[in-house]
């Protein structure tokens, strides 16, 4: 055997084994992709009834007051961020967490101006090798989270914005397009301004309030915005799957591509130590005669 | 016997589609029992039984908080959970009781934590009662 020819030989055997893991990897996330959309999909009654409610009270009764409906000067930043536990998903937390960094960035002056919440582990670690300092943090989420999860993080989340920690709360994460495409989004979360402004066409039901409209909105407010919380979460997770089985089925085309050429060059080096043989051969052959 | 149509949402899945006769939840201000032609009617929910009623035949749900949206043809019930007798663990349940018994013994009663034993006492009471009511009746 002529030199270079085991080099190459341990190189494709290598290049197969990771394009069987990226392969497994690929197989997995698509089908955890899957489930995690109708976990996605599952999800969306319940959000889209509670703000058909909170519309309702909204438009059916003038001069609603609540704390999280108004705006405040703002003084201080809350930020939620959604990342995942795991890495090898492309740009999936790379993206997110950029701009994040960059809103921050831009917006403030001082660490005292914000305060982050993370869930997963890849944004955790990074805001904490930046020293950043985090509020409240969510890691080691399963793959197809339960409200009951993340409801802490999400409750401390809305109660500091209720008690006046901060003025707005911002939520970071991917939303889920198809599985190619995830758009690391911005989401101005509280104060929800947006819902007394819509005016729902035709007659509204006019619903009787136990205890009082006030008192509903009290509880439903905040339940409201978890939801949201939780929905953004689910919708996360749906685009974490989508990306890692896109950047995994990358890296097996790639893998295919490496083995291919290795092959090639395998044969030439295989041909040129035959040809130099034969001819070691005929040279001594010649030599005798 | 006419009907109206009872749904219970949580924001995991829809839990329950079906033409009922009757539900009697906990409201905030008391029980309610809800007939069809009821007036239109929201309010924040207790952590206790839902019992609904249908053919003559009683199911019992254990709804933990949430709300009841009436209409005039449709009835929501938008819980955090919300659970069959059938579906329940009762040895979670079991262990979430002690475990809250023993926070609420250990906590100072105005702190937060102490509010989140006494509700994790009431949901675990409220599973338990709902599985043994259930096993009764059979």
């Amino acid at each position: 055997m002529a030199k270079g020819m085991r080099e190459i030989k341990s190189k494709i055997k290598s290049t197969q084994n990771t394009k069987q893991i990226t392969k497994a990897m690929e197989m997995v996330a698509a089908a955890n992709l899957r489930r995690a959309e109708e976990a996605a999909k599952a999800a969306r009654p319940y959000a889209d009834k509670l703000l058909e409610v909170v519309q309702n009270i909204a438009a059916g009764t003038k001069d609603v007051k609540h704390p999280m409906l108004e705006s405040r000067p703002i003084k201080r930043t809350g930020y939620l961020v959604i990342t995942s536990d795991r890495g090898l998903a492309g740009g999936y937390n790379a993206n997110l967490l950029r701009k994040v960094t960059q809103t921050i960035r831009e917006k403030h002056q001082s660490p005292d101006e914000y305060a982050l919440f993370v869930i997963g582990r890849k944004g955790r670690d990074y805001f904490r090798r930046r020293g950043m300092k985090i509020v409240e943090e969510v890691t080691g989420l399963p793959d197809s989270p339960k409200f009951a999860d993340i409801k802490s993080i999400a409750s401390a989340a809305v109660r500091n914005f209720e008690n006046g920690t901060y003025d707005e709360l911002y939520l970071f994460y991917n939303r889920f397009v198809n599985a190619l495409t995830q758009i690391p989004e911005q989401k101005r979360l509280l104060p929800l301004d947006g819902i007394g402004g819509k005016e729902k066409q035709g007659p509204v039901a006019s619903y009787e309030y136990e205890p009082s409209p006030e008192g509903v909105l009290e509880v439903l407010l905040p339940k409201y915005a978890e939801t949201l919380i939780f929905s953004a979460l689910l919708d996360g997770k749906a685009s974490e799957f989508g990306a890692r089985m896109t950047a995994m089925g990358n890296a097996t085309k790639n893998a295919t591509k490496m083995i291919s050429s290795y092959t090639l060059q395998y044969n030439r080096a295989r041909q040129a130590a035959i040809t130099q043989e034969i001819s070691e051969i005929v040279a001594g052959a010649n030599a005798q005669s | 016997m006419s009907t109206f149509m009872l749904e219970i949402v949580t924001p995991e899945r829809k839990l329950y589609e079906q033409e009922v006769n009757m539900v009697s939840v906990k409201g905030a201000e008391g029980e309610l029992g809800i007939l069809p032609h009821h007036i239109p009617l929201v309010t924040p929910l207790r952590i206790a039984p839902v019992v609904i009623k249908k053919d003559g035949k009683q199911t019992v749900v254990a709804v933990n908080g949430g709300f009841i949206e009436v209409r005039k043809d449709k009835v929501v019930i938008l819980a955090e959970s919300a659970e069959f007798p059938e579906d329940i663990d009762v040895e979670r349940a079991r262990a979430a009781k002690e475990r809250a018994e023993a926070r609420l013994k250990a906590a100072k009663k105005d702190e937060i934590d102490f509010r989140r034993a006494e509700l994790s006492l009431q949901r675990a009471m409220n599973r338990l009662n709902v599985k043994t009511a259930y096993d009764v009746i059979g």
